[in-house]
Order: structure tokens, then sequence, then C-alpha cells
């Protein structure tokens, strides 16, 4: 190498210089990885407001938010009563009903419809528990969306959202 | 692209944009000391403030800027950038400002054109819906999109704070049409308008927008004295910004970069003269 | 000089590959081991940058192009500026690197010229050079058009319309370049895609660039070949620690211009979204074109300037064969190095009347006499005496110069100067006596 010292022993400079250089190489990689991570437009946070006299008693609206499916179901006096009877019941993710919905309004349940297992879309009243079924890998949701049987690991995501008014809701 | 616009319009534009002129002698641009000028310049967000309601009270009257969301006012380096909310869409300043303008969007239920207040994520709201309803309006004159403008003519903000505190009275024996004023700094050649001696063609152009800011024509919340060259200078600087709101984030990037080359230059150099140290080259 | 092979696989798995692909073995013997003439001065650290600035290239130009969306590019160039996480870092890496790519290539091109790396038996080494120049002004062309600014299209308009220059079948291969009646989406559309696939050409023109030159081995300052071990070292870590801090002292003035004046090498009427219906006042392309442009609009005739134009980047590729001389390196031709200074010289006197409008005078307002179509004192007749020279340097001098010239004794070999001072201490370095030039 040129170098009269024992060439295993790399002196000082060299190491520094080739550290140096590491460091930089990581700190230029960063943004380049970063960029392919959601931009600042996709990141505005896209927020939906919804009329919620469009949704009857018992029935469930699905809408397009952020490009997964929305479900805002109306529920019925039945579907909110067996919903709070299973809250002590063990499950998977354990959760109050009370805790998925807004205070004075557990008739409306806002859920993001996309199977926490691999994010296929469950359909309402199929399965075990009067609540959604996913017809891809058998996973079973209660009336409060709540994982009760089959793979998914998670109850189905309550989003940020709030009552502008009693009959409108802003999502995200 | 096949454009129906009128001939008339395009040629009347050609005329009063200046920009596809041939080349004249307009005055060169004054110079001014910018906040963001130089290696460590930095935008004045106060200075930021008061251009935004110069640009938002005079010029978004005539002049879109599509390009520029409401967002980016709440953007780190922009006007109204708030530490505490690092999320430009949930600074309530800018959603409050959003609420202020109706942008049009389709009813989910019925399919029909409505208008909505603007959120944080809308673009500004332009004032015309189309380059035709713009050049109606004035006159067969296109007033340019400023989201890129002080980075879209030479001599950027200085020429754009020479233009607006520029204006002045056409020499005698320059023929001015309507619909025209004389600029100094407007790009543009006026021989064939000047009757005078022709070694001594005055400067200039002519630019279709009649000289906007006035004294006192925007009050300042900071209790800054509105004058012409204030509020151009405020405008101009507001421009900048909304042409490049990295511009700080890239020259602050720029210095650590420049440190971190200069250290690993000189230690590559060391270890260059340690390697050849024994050899004759 | 390719030569025996001294890799010796260490680990198992190391002999494992070496039976089966002895990739390393080629690494090792190409850019370790590699015998490189020892006086290499740092003009031929450029090899080194340009691969530095072709990955670069590669690599933010795919990442611009998944951000980049053809059917609104202008927008989508701004919106990678304002919202895509650092795309304003890419955007300006990649717009100035690809001057920086130019600023590098022209100096190793002149250093191939200056020390006659050109003469035999580099011949293939400077023809495959000068594929890569072709391909890199097709791929920087394509490139500019992509923002669709109004340099963009103007400037796309103004080269695609010299095709129809061709006799007979110009306005044919005009029409299907264009794909429509005038520059517009479907150009935009292919352009991006050539532009996407040439770079990944370029690279592998550089590989055979590279093969080629390990084949004859590097020319050195002296033009006089290696003739034993003592006029070489191996690549690593000579050659790669001194091609590192070239590189290190190149970055440092890539990012002056990336953070500091991202847009002085541009034009600002390119932040103008297109418009077919108003041309800019004044037309230019990229800064390395405008040498080529001075020459294509010296000539008042079309077809004979676009003949000039491609003329000038054909004297390259023959050169070759055109200089006669017997010695290879300018630092042993006194009279040769005068004519190259002055080739020098009137390259960038025609990359400034490049820039300017050719009728505008060149000193002051003065006003002579005009001659084909032009006054004397324009710059249009400065375009083409700087042009008669560069085709005179090419087809006049360097084929009769090497007939007549007397040139300086050149030295036995590289090292026997080097050696005949030697370092009475291991401790000191020892300068090469060589004279320089």
């Amino acid at each position: 190498m040129g170098d009269d010292k024992d060439p295993n022993r790399r002196d000082f400079i060299y190491i520094a210089t080739m550290a140096v250089a590491a460091g930089g190489a990581v700190s230029l990689a960063w943004p380049f990885i970063d960029q392919m991570n959601p931009s600042a437009d996709t990141l505005a946070l896209a927020s939906t407001e919804f009329d919620l006299t469009k949704v009857a008693d018992g029935q469930q609206v699905t809408l397009k938010w952020r490009g997964k499916p929305l479900f805002v179901r109306n529920r019925t006096p039945a579907e909110v009563k067996r919903a709070v009877a299973d809250d002590s019941v063990s499950m998977k993710d354990p959760q109050a009903d009370a805790d998925r919905v807004k205070p004075g309004k557990a008739q409306w349940l806002v859920l993001i419809g996309s199977c926490t297992h691999l994010g296929c879309v469950p359909t309402f009243g199929g399965g075990d528990f009067g609540g959604w079924f996913c017809p891809c890998h058998g996973s079973h949701y209660d009336t409060s969306g709540r994982i009760r049987k089959g793979p998914a690991p998670l109850n189905l995501a309550v989003p940020e959202y709030e009552f502008l008014s009693d009959t409108k809701v802003k999502i995200g | 692209m096949l454009r129906k616009l009128s001939v008339i319009a395009a040629v009347a534009g050609l005329m009063m944009g200046g920009q596809a002129m041939a080349a004249g002698h307009p005055h060169p641009p004054k110079d001014v000391q910018w906040s963001f000028e130089g290696p460590f310049g930095k935008f004045d967000p106060g200075q930021l403030q008061r251009g935004y309601k110069v640009y938002r009270e005079v010029c978004s009257a005539c002049h879109a800027m599509s390009l520029v969301s409401f967002r980016n006012l709440g953007d780190k380096g922009g006007p109204f950038y708030d530490a505490k909310y690092k999320n430009p869409n949930d600074n309530p300043y800018v959603k409050a400002i959003a609420k202020d303008y109706e942008v049009a969007d389709v009813d989910t239920e019925t399919g029909d054109a409505i208008k909505r207040p603007a959120t944080s994520a809308d673009r500004f709201v332009s004032p015309f819906a189309n380059e035709a309803a713009a050049r109606a309006s004035n006159g067969g004159a296109l007033p340019p999109d400023m989201s890129l403008l002080a980075k879209a003519r030479a001599g950027g903000p200085e020429y754009i704070y020479s233009l607006l505190t520029g204006y002045e009275e056409p020499p005698a024996g320059l023929k001015v049409g309507a619909g025209q004023h004389y600029n100094p700094f407007m790009a543009g050649d006026l021989t064939a308008y000047w009757s005078g001696d022709h070694k001594h063609v005055p400067a200039g152009g002519f630019i279709a927008m009649a000289a906007p800011l006035k004294k006192d024509l925007v009050s300042f919340d900071d209790g800054t004295p509105s004058t012409v060259d204030q509020q151009a200078k405020d405008v101009t600087a507001f421009l900048m910004w909304a042409a490049e709101p990295k511009m700080d984030e890239r020259k602050q990037t720029g210095f650590v970069v420049m440190l971190y080359l200069l250290l690993f230059s000189g230690l590559l150099y060391a270890s260059y003269r340690k390697v050849w140290k024994n050899e004759s080259h | 000089m390719s030569g025996h092979s001294t890799y010796q696989p260490k680990t198992g798995f190391e002999r494992w590959l070496d039976a089966r692909l002895p990739i390393v073995r080629l690494g090792y013997d190409s850019f370790v081991d590699y015998p490189t003439p020892r006086n290499l001065n740092y003009w031929w650290t450029f090899g080194g940058i340009l691969s530095l600035c072709l990955a670069s290239q590669l690599i933010t130009g795919i990442i611009l192009a998944m951000h980049y969306d053809v059917g609104n590019a202008f927008n989508s160039v701004e919106r990678i500026m304002r919202d895509v996480n650092h795309g304003w870092l890419i955007r300006y890496m990649h717009a100035n690197g690809a001057s920086m790519f130019f600023i590098a290539v022209y100096i190793h091109m002149f250093r191939g010229l200056y020390f006659g790396s050109y003469k035999a038996p580099r011949e293939v080494l400077w023809l495959l050079g000068c594929v890569i120049y072709l391909l890199m002004m097709a791929t920087a062309f394509m490139g500019y058009v992509l923002p669709w600014g109004q340099m963009s299209f103007h400037g796309a308009v103004v080269i695609t319309n010299l095709f129809g220059a061709i006799p007979l079948v110009g306005p044919a291969i005009t029409t299907w370049l264009w794909g429509g009646f005038a520059v517009d989406q479907a150009t935009l559309n292919r352009f991006f895609s050539l532009h996407y696939l040439l770079p990944f050409m370029i690279a592998g023109v550089v590989i055979l660039h590279i093969w080629a030159l390990h084949v004859v081995g590097q020319n050195n300052p002296t033009g006089v070949d290696p003739k034993s071990k003592a006029d070489t070292l191996p690549f690593t870590p000579y050659a790669t620690v001194k091609d590192g801090f070239a590189m290190s002292i190149f970055l440092i003035l890539f990012a002056s211009f990336v953070f500091f004046m991202p847009d002085a090498l541009g034009h600002s009427d390119n932040y103008i979204p297109a418009n077919p219906l108003v041309t800019p006042a004044h037309i230019v392309p990229e800064w390395y074109f405008l040498p080529f442009y001075a020459i294509l609009r010296a000539v008042p005739d079309k077809l004979m300037g676009v003949l000039a134009m491609f003329g000038a980047i054909a004297c390259l590729f023959a050169l070759p064969w055109l200089d006669t001389s017997k010695v290879r390196s300018m630092r042993y031709r006194p009279t040769a190095k005068l004519y190259f200074v002055i080739f020098v010289v009137a390259c960038c006197i025609l990359g400034v009347c490049g820039g300017k409008l050719p009728d505008d005078p060149v000193i002051g307002t003065m006003k002579t006499f005009n001659l084909i179509d032009a006054d004397l004192n324009s710059f249009v007749w400065l375009s083409r005496i700087s042009a008669i020279y560069y085709f005179a340097f090419f087809l006049v001098v360097l084929p009769l110069l090497g007939l007549f010239e007397k040139p300086l004794p050149v030295p036995d070999s590289i090292a026997a100067p080097a050696l005949s001072h030697p370092a009475s201490t291991p401790a000191q370095a020892t300068a090469a006596p060589e004279m320089k030039g």
C-alpha cells in the first residue's frame, strides 16, 4: 500500500475519512428514500362532510375517504344493546362500545371499512355476531365493529370525526 | 393546441404582454436589499404577512396564484407559520383564511355543481374561470398567474419591485394606445411609437396594467406605514415566497452540506497526501 | 495495460463464486490492482467525476419519474418542487447535474485533445467517447423539454424544425418526430420515454469505453507508454483516493449551484407554461449547446447551417485520422499548444455568441459595413470567424502541423525523469521534474 506501517493497522486519517464518507452517504440516502413517503398535498387532511339524514334506521352508507371505504351506520336500538351487552366478553381487541361512538350519539357508528387482517371490505349481515363478516378469510365483527372470531387482529378502525350538528358529521 | 381565441385578442395580448416583443432596452432594475438575499437570507414572516394582504386585497382581483394552496401559508418559512401547528392543516389562522373563499365542487348526492367554503387543502381561488374570461375582463390582456412570477421574469424580485414603483408619465412624443400604460422597466421596444429623436428612444415598454398601488391602499396590521414603496417591497417578497416556498430550507441545508463537503475534502486531501507520500509522481 | 490477473480469492465463498462468475476478479483487476501510470495529473480525474455525474442523474431521474406526470407536465414539476418530500432538492440536483455533467465532459474532451488521448491505439476509445457525447446531447435536449416551459416548447420547435431542412424527406421526418402537426403532447410523451431510455444506453457505452480503455491502458501527460512496473502504481489506493478528492471538490461546485444559485444556469422563461402562440423574445438552448447553436446560425442557409452544426460534431469523430503528429502530448508540441489554446478560446467565443442575438453589435453600437446579410460588427460575424477557426483547427491545422512542426524531445519513459531524481529518504515526496506544460 506504500505505507511502511503494518497494513492491518489502519491510520486514523483513513478511518476518519471513511466514517465521514459513510455518514454523508446515509444523510444523502434519506431524502431519496423519504421522497416516496406521502407528499404534502396527499397528507393535506382530506376531510369529508356527510349529511346523516340520508341514512335510515338500521341502514349503512359506504363512502370513499382517503382512498378507502368508510361505513356510516345508523344502528337500531337492538344492535346498540347487543354491542353494549358484549362489552365485558373476552375478545381479541377488548374495547367498550361507548369508546367507539360519540357521547349521546351511540346509534351512529363510523368505521373504516377495511378488514384489519388483509384489507378486504367486510359486508354487513353475515357472520355469527350480527355485525360484519369478511368473506376473504372469515373474520367476524360484532355490531360495534369489534373482531370476535377469525384471523383479523384488531377491531374495525374508528377514524377521527366530529359532529358539526345533529345531522352532519365531518370525518377527518 | 387549437384555440378558439380570436387572433385580435392574441395580438393585443402580444402587444401588451411585453414578453413576446423584441427585446427592448428597459431600465435595469433598481437594487433592493431583500431579507432573503444571499446564502444566509431568510424570508421575514412579518413582511410575508403584509405582502399577502397586498396580494389578497389588490392583486388577487385579477391575478390567479393557482399553484399555491391555503395550507402553504402555514408551512415553515411561510407567512403564518406557527410552531405549535407543525401540520399547517391544523393552523387555525390558515383555516380561517380558507373559509373566506368558496370553491366549486360537486354535490355527492345529486351530482350538481355547488359552491362550498374552501379548506386548507384547496388551492388559492382564481379570480376568473379560464383564460378567455380573464382576457374579456381586462381588455384582451391576460393578467399572468403569480405562482411563479418572481422566477419567471429576468431580474426576478428586483424587476417586479421596479415595475410596481416605476410607473411614470410618458414623455411627450410617445404615442400611448388605449388600455396601455408606459413603464420604463417593462420589456419592450418603443421605437415604433416614438416620434422624437431616434437616438433617444425612451427606455421600457407598454404594460396593460395601470399602476396598481397607491399610498395607504392597504392598511398594515402591524402599523407599518403603507407607502407605495413598502407595499411594493412586501408584495414582491410575498411573490418570491410563493414562487419558491422552500428557499429557506434550501439555503439552510446548503450551509450544512457545504460545511460537510469542506470537511470531507480536507480529509480526502489528507488521505491523498498520506497514500502518495513515498511515491514520486 | 491488461496483464495477468493477480486476484487471489481468500474465503471459501470467494473461491466458489470465482469458479462460477469471476465478477470479483473482474472488479479487482479493473479497479484495484490495475496498473495506472504514476504521473497522471488532475485532468485525469474527470473520468471518475463523469461516472459520478451519470450515477447522480440516473438516481435523481428515476425518482423524478416517480412523480412526473407527462399529461400535466408543468404542474407536476411544480408539485415536485412544492409538495413531494425533498422534491426541490432532487429536481435541482437533476437540472444542475446535467450542467455539471457537461462541464465535466468538456474538460474531459479538451484533456483528450491536448494530451493526444485519441491517437493510436486509442481510436476506438475516442470514438466511443464521441458516441457517449452524442447520446448525452440527445438526452439533455429531450430532458429540457419535459418541464414544458416556454423554452422547453420553443426549443423543441426550433430543433425539430431543423430536420425540415433535409431535402425531399425533411418535412415527413419532422411530422414523424412530432407525431402531429406541431410539437404537442404526442411529442412530449415520446421524449419522456426516450429520455428515460437513453441514459441506460449511455451506461452501456460507458462500460464499453472503460473496457476499451483497459485494453490499451491509460494515456498520461507525457504521452509515453509505460515501459516497466516502475512507471505504474495500482489503481487502488493511488488513483482511487485522488479521484475521490477531485470528486469532493467537484461536489462543492455542484452544491454551490444546487443550494445557492439553482436557476443561474437555466432561463427564467422556462417558468412560464408553454404557449404555442407566444414566442419568447429570445430563444436560447441550455448553455452547453450554445457553441453549436452559434455555428448553426452563422451560416445563412438553413440546410448548410444544419450540416455545419452536425459537421462540427463529425470533426470529433474523424479526429484520430486527421492528426498526423507522431508525438502524442501537446506538452512537447509547442506550436500545436498555441493553436489548441486559440481553439479553446474559439469554442468559448462560440458559446458566448450562441447566447446573443445574432444582429446585436459586439463593440458598442458601432456600425461598419454589411457583408453576407450582416454587419461586420455583429455576433453573427464573430460566430463565423470562430466557426471557421473551429473547422480549420481540425481540417487544416492538425493534419498539416504534424508534417511541419518541430516537437520538443519526448522523455524516454514516465518514471525515468523521476528516478533520475530519486527520493533521498522514503519520507520525501519527489515532484516529477519532467517539463510541465
